[in-house]
């Protein structure tokens, strides 16, 4: 979330779409329903009536796997109608900024297309820049080829007819959310919008949230109280682990993982630091190799010295053009290029797509580490449905593991507060912490490397490993000091150097604050996000409890700890005009008095922007200091474009000749089928978790829930049913082109059919948390045997939210 | 009567997380039983010796043909004109110093004959412990100035406890905000209930809810009339059995429910 939860309740209009936020976050919905107290209007757009639905001002249905046309559509409308917040736009975004001659948008196709590799070549999506290397810009925004304009051309052909048609949303509709929306372009009014796996499970994920980091910016609504793009993120620590690095293509604090060409770090922080000479740019990322340097200072401690880099070449790197998602991982099971593997906490039999070709590729393997709490249907495929355990060569491990409440430690809500959680009971038998298991393979592994010597033993052996306490056990503390960073030395900082004054630093010292890191070795830091967790004096302020709210805007700066530095709500100097007054008196986030800002912690301490001299444009993560309507960094394109899932009900996508994003890149194994536009498979279907079971369904094994939500269900709608001869509560099957299901149909209104280019389209939807071996009544099994492995190529999340299929009895 | 209390249901505010259904259940040690799913998010089907309160789901189309999906925590109403307690030929059932309706266990002969008595359906009969089972809105939690169960467990506010003035005033407060069809429940009839409701829509609209609930005529006559005299003359067990005659006639109760047909999971 660029806020956090308890600002929800700050907001105007909430449009809540890509999310079922009642069901998935039913405790952070309260501040939804005290916005809703306030007077705020509440948007769901979903494509079925949930629990959110329910509570919401109205529910608008949409086709599932067309956000984007929706959302241009929106876009279209707040420009055609000057809904704009006209100064934020003009200077606080690239609006004015000149998009190169050599940028092309043509039927679905954007400028450097490679159709053989699937990918772009992005060096003509760029803007302009004079001599000194400062942007050109047109505060008027009439140049035709200034980023506003650009948009306003790519958008015109989102009109009302096309939207409504792709998405089957009745023009009406349409017109009630955008104007509805549109309405928190005025300056003291606040939009927001909260999305989750409804927006990121698509093939143009993260072109469903650009779209609409792009509304947001045109309506004046990052960062200020009450709007943001607010990602509700899961349950299970999401937030925590996306910060440290769970992900494949980051490093922790999403530094970027290095790739074999990138082979010396002069190179690496070359590539990855953020330039600019424009002097009213902060310019953020210039500061990349400080947060570099101090994580390998982190990893490899005294080893890391100047000479060899700080270890930089013992940092494994990716392939070059490589990708390494868990789909990439499965694939590379199933054409038995993978000897082991490690699930750690999860469930990819159940919870990855294709579950037929994982539970393939599971079976070529040579060993499988599972740590769970509860035997689950991965440590088990080896006695799965249609498996002979005699033909399973795979020796799987399972590891008993500490629940979350059996072990002590962080954890980061979706808010950015990271909040010290204390062990409630030891954890049974022989179950340990998930640092207590590492730690001992660990071990295991460095004594082998020590005796036995290995092909690349300096990465293991000289790893930084005192993580211990005097018991020999994991110590959570001692790793969150690392993470927060320290001093390896005694430092003294020069302050002022006209007043002659200095800053001294003692060696072991946690270090307060990121702006305290270096890039020559005297500090270290295993995530820079988190730098300022702990004070210099140790204080843990991840464990602050204080309830003090001085802005009584829902603040609480006493309440744990808020990654970056505290700061509740990012980009918040955008909240103040060029000034640095408030543009909404009533909500005042943040205020310049003419010496410093007060409010919320600043994104930095300088003046605002119209002291010409030391004032900073407000986005100061970004090289030009502005927020991004024209956003190159994408793999897809600058700007988000409607594409159709991979697979859909139409033959045709009806934007443009390129139906399925031109940038995704499609598994080409036996199992990988696909059936577009397929009588066969008439349905659209989308996939889901409900309130009462967790992911992949460890809750099946806790008899109230199970009790709660007994079995899988496909949720289908009165005419369908009809259609189909089904009755309420029936058991059916539902299959597509890779696999089948049996479940319970859920004959109801809350689904509707669309129509869509003139014809009706009927979808059904289906929860994600069952598989076969609990409960083991019917042999009801994961719906991800019905899932296709594509995913979206900025992040490969897979596409378990549109794809086709059939319904028939059992 | 230390303090009159009541809970207050605000319909508008569920979101049907159902946290109040599985925290009483872990609170009052009720284990779960194998459920089927019958084509609804409702589940158990209904109020059960092992469910005191649950949400019942509901789909209905508004007379703007608008879909609702209604959800209600259904549950003992802790009446203060209570049928059960009036029936009960044992004083097993008896009024809390907080006006709400508990049960003395061991005095309970499993008569059954609060079942059909209760004008909401909520009694309900354990055969294994040959006891009727039900809500006692935590009493123990309430000597102990603790939120009930349910309450505590609820995110959004829809579930609150407090003096009996201050929550109905909280409201009628609350039903002039939603305006439309909104009413309060529960406060005028059988003297006025310890549960009371914010209904957004008509309380008709409402499955298993009644509009106009009353104290049956076969328990005044009973209680005000023939109970009296019966005691003098006869055991507890016996007056049991008299009362069973006269509540139930030929009718046996509709909603007893056993531990057969569903095994303990």
């Amino acid at each position: 979330m660029t806020n956090h939860y308890i600002d929800l309740k700050n907001s105007d209009c909430i449009l809540i779409m890509g999310s079922n936020a009642a069901e998935n976050h039913p405790i952070a919905f309260k501040w939804i329903l005290r916005a809703k107290d306030r007077g705020a209007k509440i948007i769901h757009v979903d494509p079925r009536f949930t629990r959110t639905s329910a509570r919401c001002d109205y529910h608008v249905p949409l086709r599932s796997g067309t956000d984007i046309a929706f959302l241009g559509g929106m876009i279209k409308h707040i420009i055609d109608n000057n809904l704009i917040q006209e100064e934020y736009v003009k200077y606080y975004t690239n609006a004015s900024q000149i998009v190169s001659p050599d940028y092309d948008f043509q039927d679905g196709l954007f400028s450097g297309y490679d159709a053989e590799k699937r990918k772009y070549a992005k060096n003509t999506w760029t803007t302009e820049k004079d001599a000194a290397g400062i942007p050109v810009r047109d505060y008027t925004l009439e140049d035709p080829r200034c980023v506003y304009q650009m948009l306003k051309k790519h958008y015109k052909r989102y009109t009302l007819e096309k939207v409504s048609s792709i998405t089957g949303v009745s023009k009406n509709n349409l017109l009630k959310v955008y104007n509805e929306y549109g309405a928190t372009g005025a300056k003291d009014k606040a939009g927001t919008e909260c999305y989750a796996l409804g927006w990121t499970h698509h093939t143009v994920g993260s072109q469903n949230i650009r779209a609409m980091a792009i509304i947001q910016l045109l309506l004046g609504n990052m960062g200020i109280c009450g709007g943001g793009i607010n990602a509700l993120r899961g349950e299970p620590n999401v937030q925590g682990s996306t910060d440290h690095a769970i992900l494949y293509n980051i490093l922790p604090g999403y530094l970027k993982m290095p790739s074999g060409p990138v082979d010396t770090l002069s190179k690496y922080l070359e590539k990855y630091t953020s330039k600019s000479t424009d002097p009213q740019s902060a310019n953020w990322y210039q500061n990349y190799p400080k947060y570099a340097v101090s994580f390998l200072k982190a990893v490899w401690g005294a080893k890391a010295t100047p000479e060899n880099e700080f270890g930089y070449s013992w940092l494994p790197k990716l392939d070059d053009g490589k990708d390494y998602s868990i789909m990439h991982a499965t694939d590379q099971m199933y054409a038995g290029k993978m000897k082991g593997f490690f699930a750690y906490g999860s469930n990819i039999a159940v919870s990855s797509p294709n579950s037929t070709k994982v539970r393939k590729g599971l079976e070529k393997l040579k060993w499988m580490v599972n740590v769970n709490i509860f035997d689950n249907e991965t440590s088990s495929f080896w006695k799965g449905p249609g498996v002979d355990p005699k033909t399973i060569d795979t020796e799987v491990f399972l590891l008993p593991a500490a629940a979350s409440m059996e072990k002590e430690g962080s954890q980061s809500n979706s808010g950015r507060w990271v909040q010290w959680r204390y062990k409630a009971a030891n954890p049974p038998g022989d179950a340990l912490s998930d640092g207590d298991i590492t730690m001992r393979i660990m071990d295991t592994v460095r004594e082998l490397y020590q005796k036995e010597g290995g092909a690349f033993p300096e990465q293991i052996l000289n790893l930084k490993w005192d993580y211990k306490d005097a018991l020999g056990n994991f110590d959570v503390a001692k790793v969150s000091k690392m993470i927060n960073g320290h001093y390896n030395q005694d430092l003294t900082v020069i302050t002022d150097p006209i007043k002659g004054t200095t800053e001294e630093n003692k060696k072991g010292e946690t270090v307060p604050s990121f702006a305290k890191l270096t890039a020559d070795g005297s500090t270290s830091c295993g995530n820079w996000l988190m730098s300022g967790s702990f004070d210099q004096k140790g204080v843990n302020k991840m464990m602050n409890r204080g309830k003090e709210d001085p802005t009584g805007l829902g603040l609480y700066p006493d309440w744990s700890f808020a990654w970056p530095l505290n700061r509740r709500i990012i980009y918040n100097r955008a909240s103040c005009d060029l000034e640095g007054k408030p543009y909404n008196p009533k909500m005042k986030l943040l205020e310049w008095t003419g010496e410093k800002w007060v409010g919320d912690v600043p994104d930095g301490p300088w003046p605002p922007m119209a002291n010409t001299e030391k004032g900073k444009y407000p986005f100061i993560m970004k090289a030009d200091g502005v927020g991004s309507l024209f956003g190159p960094g994408m793999a897809e394109g600058p700007f988000p474009e409607h594409y159709e899932p991979l697979e859909g009900p139409l033959a045709t996508n009806p934007m443009s000749a390129q139906r399925i994003n031109p940038a995704v890149k499609v598994f080409t194994s036996d199992l990988d089928k696909v059936a577009n536009a397929d009588q066969k498979f008439p349905y659209v279907c989308t996939t889901y978790s409900c309130t009462e079971h967790w992911c992949s369904g460890f809750t099946r094994w806790q008899p109230w829930l199970l009790e709660a939500m007994p079995e899988a269900y496909v949720e289908i709608s009165d005419k369908l049913a009809t259609q189909l001869g089904l009755k309420n509560g029936e058991r059916v099957r539902v299959s597509s082109v890779r696999g089948e299901v049996t479940c319970v149909a859920m004959v109801t209104k809350r689904m509707t059919p669309f129509e869509v280019e003139g014809k009706v389209v009927h979808q059904v939807g289906m929860p994600c948390n069952y598989g076969w071996l609990n409960p083991v009544k019917n042999d009801d099994d994961s719906v991800n045997h019905l899932t296709p492995a594509v995913g979206c190529p900025n992040t490969f999340c897979p596409e378990y939210k549109a794809f086709m299929v059939n319904v028939s009895k059992a | 009567m230390k303090q009159e209390l009541i809970k207050l249901i605000d319909l508008s505010r569920c979101t049907a997380c159902r946290g109040c259904q599985i925290a009483c259940k872990q609170w009052n040690e009720l284990p779960a039983r194998q459920t089927e799913n019958f084509g609804s998010y409702q589940n158990p089907p209904d109020l059960q010796w092992n469910t005191w309160t649950m949400i019942r789901f509901q789909e209905r189309e508004d007379q703007n043909g608008i879909l609702q999906w209604l959800f209600r925590k259904d549950g003992c109403m802790h009446c203060s004109d209570a049928a059960c307690i009036k029936v009960c030929p044992t004083e097993a059932l008896y009024h809390t110093e907080f006006g709400s309706v508990s049960m003395h266990e061991h005095k309970c002969i499993g008569c059954k004959a609060c079942i059909p008595a209760c004008p909401f359906g909520v009694p309900k009969f354990n055969a294994a412990t040959n006891k009727i089972s039900k809500c006692d809105l935590c009493y123990t939690r309430l000597q102990a100035n603790q939120l009930p169960a349910c309450v505590l467990s609820c995110p959004t506010g829809a579930l609150t406890i407090g003096e009996k003035d201050v929550m109905l005033k909280k409201a009628y407060k609350r039903v002039k905000e939603l305006g439309g069809d909104a009413s309060v429940y529960g406060d005028k009839f059988l003297d006025g209930t310890h549960v009371v409701y914010v209904l957004p829509e008509k309380p008709e609209v409402y499955d298993n809810l009644p509009t106009d609930p009353k104290m049956p005529l076969t328990i005044i006559v009973w209680k005000d009339v023939l109970k009296p005299a019966g005691l003098l003359v006869a055991g507890s067990v016996v007056a049991g059995a008299f009362l069973h005659y006269i509540t139930h006639g030929p009718k046996t109760p509709e909603e007893e429910t056993t531990s057969e047909g569903g095994k303990l999971s």
